[in-house]
Order: structure tokens, then sequence, then C-alpha cells
């Protein structure tokens, strides 16, 4: 049976950002299963939006990080001013301290910047100035990139982009989509008269729901069969690491989640394959393409089930 | 496609090439220049067609270099049997079969021929080195042999899994190399040049011979006594006696008598010992004075020395008792006696003049003479050393008056010039004369610079007497060794210097380590074998016992692992098997199951088949397959499968008509 509120918020967000019901499922997901979402892709094809109503819907906080090149780690982290009245020096805490972060062009920043939010992402904490300041919860980042090879870009390495549980493209909507989209209403109108359809309590309980999803031993096994073949495989620089099997399995869970079901199946793996492996496989061959889809299709079909 | 017609891949054929050149570069000094020189062409060939990805030579022309390499063979050894030609002739094949890899069982039989080739180092040396790069090469094959399965692996990987799966064999190895029948003597006969540069004792003995022989560091043998280790004044290895004296030189009697038992009285304590000797070529086995056993397939000769009945050409290790306090030939045949006073007609005067001398003062008192003699040789203050002047026609006059230093050999000459001239009889006995401890693992070691003359005399009432005329001028030579005895600034061999200790700790180490192999590896004999099943409680196994014995333990581990990787195979979940039988039919009406495809997707594309047949379907066909499917997803992934959810899943599938 599928949840009827998450089905509701799938609805709504859907009603909004058109035409694009699987890179937003899988976003869902990804929230459910407490990862954090890397999107990649070309300005203006709907990512603040996705975020801004994500939050919305979940009736959950909302900040939006532009990160430039000139941008330092206390302009995301807070910073300490000295407050002359009490005479002492009061945190301002930046714009992390909030539920949903947008890290908007995180490869235009410099790595020191950069490193700043993943590792608040890790920890879900911030340490300045020697004090340990937790940060809310639950605690979300979509961090958008551009494409790598545009001019002025700091690409994030790879163990940083580990720490993204899934990366997704948006990309062009369909012409059908497009055409709703520019004969509707004003989008910024619809998210600002959006209500939110779960508490954020409620939204814990259910990351707590996606974490008791049943993984069979021979659904584990399908995963290490899948990391085995891509460590012994001639086509990728290294294999998939432990960190990775358990974000395709945690994201699988929420995905088996989304579909109703107690336990998850080789299916919901498949499915949510492309956006776990793209950012984390690395063809030997630099030249060949890396499309996610196609890597992942490889992947599967290279397998068999055990 | 059947697996064994797949094409070669690039990497297989670089993998090839890289077990090929392990198993053929250690064969080099083996094999003729002109195959050496061959073989590497076909390589590099073999290298150029698969970096460029030519294509292969023509089978004609490779059949054609087949026969001229097999008759180059055997224009070079007239044969094309035997050791050496037979491995010529297998890197000849190897290399030819570099050049036809075509599919993948010519890249099954070329790692097989590289199994060959390693196995023929073997044939020519069965040193560590060897065993290790042997070891080495064994991996790389293996890694090739799996690669030929699958080449997608990285080497890295193939290596460790051949590794691996080597060491899984090695407890195999272990039982089989301990159990095994043993047979005696080496499985293949060792050609008869093999020791011919060996250095050692010869059966004659001139001036310098030994002194020669003092400056090799060549172990000659190695003893390990049950007891504790003799005083080194005492460690007299007895080699070849020498009676036989031309003027010049000294030589073994080629007549001899045997004794096939020892022919004197065992008074005293004696020395039990375990002696390994290094092959070198002679018929005589060393011995501790006196020899109180002899070792299996040797005699005793009349003086003494115990000779094996075929020359030693294989190291060899026997258990020998000797009695330090025997005395032997009190009554001596007089055959013997006479040509232990035999002398040249002249020469040497004044030596002859002092003999005559004694011989008028004491008549037939030999031990008066030999008393005599010996502070004879005290009086000249000779000296020991390994550069004695160059002797004229009268040696013995040279040494003892004149130039007045000499090497053993010179020592044991004169004094039983000396003694044969004052009518007593004496003769000349080689050998070796003490050996170095190794610390490391307690055995005897001793080398060629302990090679030494001594001398015999035959005194009436008790028989032959060791005296050791070096020693008399030289005791630092008897009870330390030859090292501390000659003057300082000659050329010593380097093991026997007393500087470099560190280096000379490393060699005791390495040797020790040789010493362990060539006792416990090589040296794995039949005897060996016996004991090891004895003190197993295996008593006087013969070959046949073993070899059922082997063949009932090898059976029954292999029924084992049969049983058990079948018992693990048939636990295949009941629910699988069930879609197994599902996915069968379904293949029959030409949806077959892809192994990568979860079961909901297949449903889904079962269910959605061919719609356009639709007619002839059940009509609840689709419905039952995603029930099938569901069903099946459920038992197979879910939490807790359900035995009632297994049986409707069974009757499902009964029921179901494709």
């Amino acid at each position: 049976m599928r949840l009827p509120e998450l089905e509701a918020i799938l609805a709504d967000i859907n009603r909004i950002i058109l035409g694009k019901k699987r890179p937003i499922r899988l976003a869902l997901a990804c929230l459910l299963a407490r990862g954090h979402l890397l999107i990649e892709d070309l300005p203006g094809v709907g990512k603040t939006t996705l975020a801004h109503v994500l939050a919305r819907v979940l009736g959950l906080d909302f900040q939006r990080i532009q990160f430039t090149s000139d941008m330092l780690p206390a302009d995301i982290l807070g910073i300490s001013i000295f407050d002359r009245e009490s005479g002492a020096f009061h945190f301002h805490p930046g714009p992390i301290f909030t539920q949903v972060v947008l890290a908007d062009e995180i490869n235009r920043a410099t790595p020191k910047a950069q490193s700043a939010l993943l590792e608040a992402m890790e920890e879900r904490q911030v340490t300045a100035e020697g004090k340990t300041r937790a940060l809310p919860r639950p605690f979300f980042v979509i961090a958008t990139q551009n494409p790598t090879h545009q001019i002025g870009t700091f690409p994030l390495p790879e163990s940083q982009l580990d720490r993204f549980l899934l990366k997704i493209e948006l990309g062009y909507p369909d012409p059908a989509a497009e055409r709703e989209l520019l004969a509707g209403a004003d989008r910024q109108q619809m998210v600002a008269d959006l209500a939110a359809r779960i508490a954020p309590q409620r939204l814990m309980e259910l990351q707590e729901q996606t974490r008791a999803v049943h993984a069979s031993p021979a659904l584990i096994d399908y995963v290490q069969a899948l990391a085995t073949h891509t460590r012994s495989s001639p086509r990728w620089q290294a294999g998939l690491s432990p960190r990775a099997c358990l974000a395709l399995l945690a994201v699988a869970r929420a995905w088996a989640l989304l579909d109703g079901r107690e336990h998850v199946l080789p299916e919901d793996v498949q499915s949510v394959l492309p956006g776990v492996v793209a950012h984390r496989l690395r063809p030997l061959d630099d030249t060949a393409r890396t499309d996610a889809d196609a890597v992942a299709a490889a992947l599967i079909e290279a397998v068999p089930l055990p | 496609m059947a697996r064994s017609n797949r094409p070669v891949s690039r990497r297989q054929a670089w993998w090839l090439l890289a077990s090929a050149l392990a198993a053929s570069l250690p064969l080099i000094p083996q094999i003729p220049t002109w195959l050496v020189f061959a073989a590497g062409c076909a390589f590099a060939l073999r290298a150029a067609l698969t970096w460029r990805q030519w294509h292969l030579p023509p089978r004609w022309l490779l059949v054609l270099l087949v026969i001229a390499g097999t008759v180059g063979v055997f224009l070079q050894y007239r044969t094309i049997m035997g050791r050496t030609p037979g491995i010529a002739l297998l890197v000849v094949f190897l290399a030819l079969k570099l050049l036809e890899l075509r599919a993948a069982r010519d890249a099954v039989a070329t790692a097989l021929l590289c199994y060959f080739l390693v196995l023929g180092q073997f044939l020519f040396t069965q040193t560590i080195p060897t065993a290790l790069l042997a070891a080495l090469t064994i991996v790389v094959t293996t890694a090739t042999l799996l690669a030929a399965a699958d080449d997608r692996p990285h080497p890295q990987l193939q290596l460790r899994r051949s590794g691996l799966m080597l060491a899984q064999a090695l407890p195999f190895m272990l039982l089989m190399f301990l159990l095994f029948p043993r047979v005696e003597g080496p499985l293949w006969g060792l050609p008869q040049d093999r020791f011919s540069a060996v250095s050692g004792l010869s059966d004659s003995m001139s001036p310098g011979s030994i002194a020669q022989l003092s400056q090799s560091d060549a172990i000659a043998f190695r003893v390990q006594f049950k007891g504790d280790v003799p005083p080194q004044s005492q460690l007299y290895w007895r080699g070849p006696v020498m009676p036989a004296f031309d003027g010049r030189s000294w030589r073994v009697t080629k007549k001899r008598g045997t004794y096939s038992k020892v022919p004197y009285k065992e008074i005293g304590t004696p020395v039990d010992y375990e002696l390994t000797l290094e092959p070198h070529g002679q018929f005589w086995l060393f011995a501790l004075e006196l020899p109180g056993t002899l070792p299996p397939e040797s005699s005793l000769t009349s003086d003494y020395q115990p000779v094996a009945r075929q020359a030693v050409r294989n190291r060899m290790r026997y258990t020998q008792r000797a009695w330090p306090d025997a005395s032997a030939g009190i009554d001596e045949s007089p055959s013997i006696l006479e040509e232990a006073l035999a002398l040249p007609a002249n020469g040497n005067p004044r030596t002859r003049a002092i003999g005559a001398g004694w011989r008028a003062q004491h008549g037939d008192d030999s031990a008066a003479i030999l008393a005599a003699a010996e502070n004879l040789f005290l009086q000249q203050l000779l000296i020991y050393t390994l550069n004695p002047p160059l002797m004229g026609a009268d040696m013995v006059d040279d040494f003892l008056f004149d130039s007045k230093r000499g090497f053993c050999e010179h020592f044991a000459a004169a004094f039983v010039y000396v003694l044969r001239s004052a009518g007593v009889p004496a003769r000349v006995v080689a050998g070796y004369q003490g050996g170095e401890v190794n610390p490391v693992d307690g055995y005897l070691v001793v080398r060629q610079y302990d090679a030494h003359a001594w001398t015999e005399a035959w005194i009436a009432g008790r028989g032959w007497v060791r005296i050791d005329p070096t020693a008399i001028s030289a005791p630092s030579r008897i009870n330390s060794n030859f090292a501390a005895a000659v003057p300082a600034g000659e050329t010593l061999p380097f093991l026997a210097r007393g500087d470099l200790a560190w280096l000379k700790e490393l060699r005791n180490r390495l040797d020790a380590v040789t010493n362990g192999w060539n006792q416990w590896v090589l040296g794995y004999n039949p005897q060996r074998q016996r004991d090891l099943l004895a003190s197993l409680g295996l008593k006087e196994p013969d070959w046949r016992s073993m070899t059922a014995a082997l063949s009932v333990l090898c059976g029954g581990v292999l029924l084992g692992l049969t049983a058990w990787i079948l018992r693990n195979r048939l636990r295949v979940d009941p629910a699988l098997a069930a879609w197994r039988r599902f996915t069968a039919r379904m293949a029959k009406r030409g949806i077959a199951w892809r192994p990568w495809e979860g079961p909901l997707d297949f449903a889904e594309r079962a269910a959605t088949y061919a719609p356009d047949r639709a007619a002839t379907y059940a009509p609840d066909r689709a419905g039952s397959i995603r029930e099938i499917a569901g069903l099946y997803a459920r038992l197979r992934y879910g939490p807790a499968p359900d035995a009632t959810d297994l049986k409707l899943l069974k009757a499902k599938i009964a029921a179901f008509t494709p």
C-alpha cells in the first residue's frame, strides 16, 4: 500500500514542476534516506523551484546560498561579532542553520568554501570558533552544480562527491510539459500558496520507517554482486566503496517505501542505481560517454541476480 | 560459440607472453645460443603482433618453422631425446605456439607448456633460488590461465587470485610431498659430466695440490654430531690414503683389498654423527678416524678408507660411528708394509743419510725412530705457509734443510720420506682436518680450505699410528684452524678470515638455510619418509600400501569436497527454484527471463508481450503472471518467508499455462 501522505506530497510537487516525475521521486527518496542531493544541470530548469517546493510541502525552513568564487567559510557557517553593549562576542548563525539548504552553483566556490559546506553536511553540526553547534533536524542539502566543463568552476573531488547520496539531472522538460508550464499560472505564486502536507516530526518518522524497510539476504547479495563487479571490471578506475553500497541500499529502501512496500526488490536497486553510481564511478577511458543511465544500464546487464 | 573457440584477446596475449618469458628466461644458460636468439625473435614478433594487432603468420610458415627448429635441435645434439634436447624442443614449441594464438584452447595449451618448462628447470638445478623463481613463474602462469578464462579483471587482481589459489593448494602439495611413495635415487638419470668441475681432493698429492684447495671456501661436507662436537684436534676426516710414491707425487694404490666389515677392535668411547657429503665425483667417503661403521652400499679398503660402489654424484647422507681410540693393523700384511717402505732408487741424499743413521742407531725400534723424526722436525724450525718456494728435484732435502717453508703436503711427504728411509713403514693420508660449527643450526661445516694431509706410521705391536707433522711445527693449524697458522699477510679465502664478522654471520645463516633445504627438501629420501611414517605409527610400509592409502585419502578428501559443494548448490531457495521453473516455461513461449531482470519488471514485460496474440492467451494470463511474480518477490525479498505463500506460488505456477 502506498502511503497517501507521500503520494500527496509527490502530487503537489508534480503540479508545479511539470514532466519531471522521476527526478522528483528520487529527490524525495533522497530526503527520506537522510541523504543530500546533488543536481547537475543548466541554469533555469527548475532546480531552485524544486528545492523550494520540497521545503514548503514538507513544512521545513528554507535558505538559499549562492556560491561565488570570493566566498569564505564564514559566509556559510556564520561569524562572531563583538557586541559593544554586552562587551562579548555574539555568534551570528550563517545561512546553513536551516532545514533545507539550496547550495546554488557549488562548484563556483573555492575548495575552502566547498569543504565548509560539505563538512557540515557530513557531521550535521557546525564548529566555528571552537564551539560546536548542532544544525536543525531534519537537515537536507540540495546542491546544484554547473556542468563541470564550464569556465570558472572548481570541480568537486571524488571524496566530496561521495558525500552526496544521489546525483540527478533535471534536463529540459518535454514539449507538452513545457507548453503547460508556459500557459499555466505563475510558479512563484503557486509555491507561495502551497501548504505543508506533513509536520517535520512526521518526516522524521518516515525517515525512521525508511530505515526499517526489509532488505533480504538475497537482495544484499545482489548489492554486493554489483559492487564486486565494479571492483573487478576494467571499465572503471575504482569500484564502488562500501559507503556507496550503503547509499545504494538506503535509497533503494526509500524507493521501496515510496512504492508502498516493506521490502526492497532488485527493481528498486536498479531504479536508483543511475543516481547513486553516476558520480561515484569514473570510467577508465575518460572519453567514454558518462551518461548516468547508460553507465547504470551497462552495470545492471553485467550482473545477474543472485 | 563454444568457449574454447573464442579468439584470444590482446590482454590474454600479453599474459601469455609474460608467462612464456618467465618460464624460458631461466633456461637461457642451458639451451644453445641460436635457440635463445630465435626464441627471442619469436617473442618479439608476438609482442609486435599484439601491439599492432597484425594478422597471425600463416600456418604453412609455422609448420616449416617447427620442422626447422626440430632439425636444428637434432643437429645440435645429434638426438632429440634426453634432458637438454627435450627442453630445447619445448622452448621451440613454446615460442612458435605463441605465434599461433587463434582460440582460447591455444592459450590454455601455451600456459600448460609454460608449466612444463618450469618443471624442466629442476632437471638442471634444484637450489632455493630456482625454487623461488619457479614458484613465481607458476603464480604468473596460473594468473594467465585465469585470464584465459576471463580477461576482464585487473592484472593485479588476477595475480592475487592466482596466488590465493596456489596458497590453498599448498597443504595438498605438502601432503603429497610427504606421503607420495618415494623411489630410490633420482627419477631421471643425471648426466655424467655434471660434476666435472667440482673441486676437492684427488687420488694423488703433489706439492701445491692441497695449497690450491685452501683458496676455496666451497663446502665439502656437513656433519651433525649426536653428542658434543669433539675437540678440534681430534677432527681428522679420513680421505684417500696414499702409500705409493714416485719421487714427486703420492698416489692411491690401484689394487687394494676391501673389507666388508670393520677389522679392528672397538675400544674407547665412540662418536656418532651424521654426515651430508656434497657430490665430489670420486668414490671415497669421508669418515672421522677411525671409521667404526660403513655407510650402506660401501666397503672399507685395506687402508681403512670407506669407498662407495658408485662415484658420489649426488648429495649423500649417512650416519657413522667413529672410534677415535681404536688402533688398526697390528697384524698388517707384509705386502702392505712393503709398499709402505718403498722409495725411489735415489734422490734426497741428506734425508736418506739421516734415516740410515737412525736405522743404524736404533735398529728395529720404530718408536725410537719416530721420536727422532719428530725431534728433527721440531729442531728444523719449519715454517707453515701457503706460499712455499719452488722446490728442486730433491724436494724433501730442499724443504727440510734449505727453504724450511711448506704447506701440509710438504710436511706429510717429508715425514713419510724420513721414516721410510729409516726403515719404518709410513704413508700419507689426505682428508680434511677440523671444520667450523655454524652457530645457527649447530652443524659442523667442513670446507675445501680445511683440506689437509697427515701421516701414518706402522709401529710393531701398535699398528698404524697417526702423526701429524704439521702439528709439530704449527700446532695452531690443528688446534684452531689453518688461518691461525699461516703467517699474517697471506691471501686467505674469505670465510677463513677472522675479520668481517657480520658478513660471516650472514653467510652462516644463509648456509643454515641451504643446509635445511638440502636436508629436508632435496634430502627427503625413502629412508626419511619411512622414519616419518614410522613416527606416525605406520610400521614398515611398502610403496603399494602407501599408494593405496594415499589414493584412499585423496579420494576421500575429493569426495568430501564434492559433497560439500553439491550440498551448497542444492541449498537453493525453493522460491527461486519455482521461479526458475516458471521462467523456463515462459522462455519456451519466446519470453526469456534476463538474468539481471527483477521479478516485477519481468512480469510487466511478459504480461504485455505480443498483444497481437492476446486472443490465443488464457483470459487471466497477465493477471496470473503478475500474481506469480508478486508472490515470488515477496518470498525471496520480503521478511520471514511464509510456507503457505510458497505452496501458493507452486500451485499457481503448476496451474499456469504460458
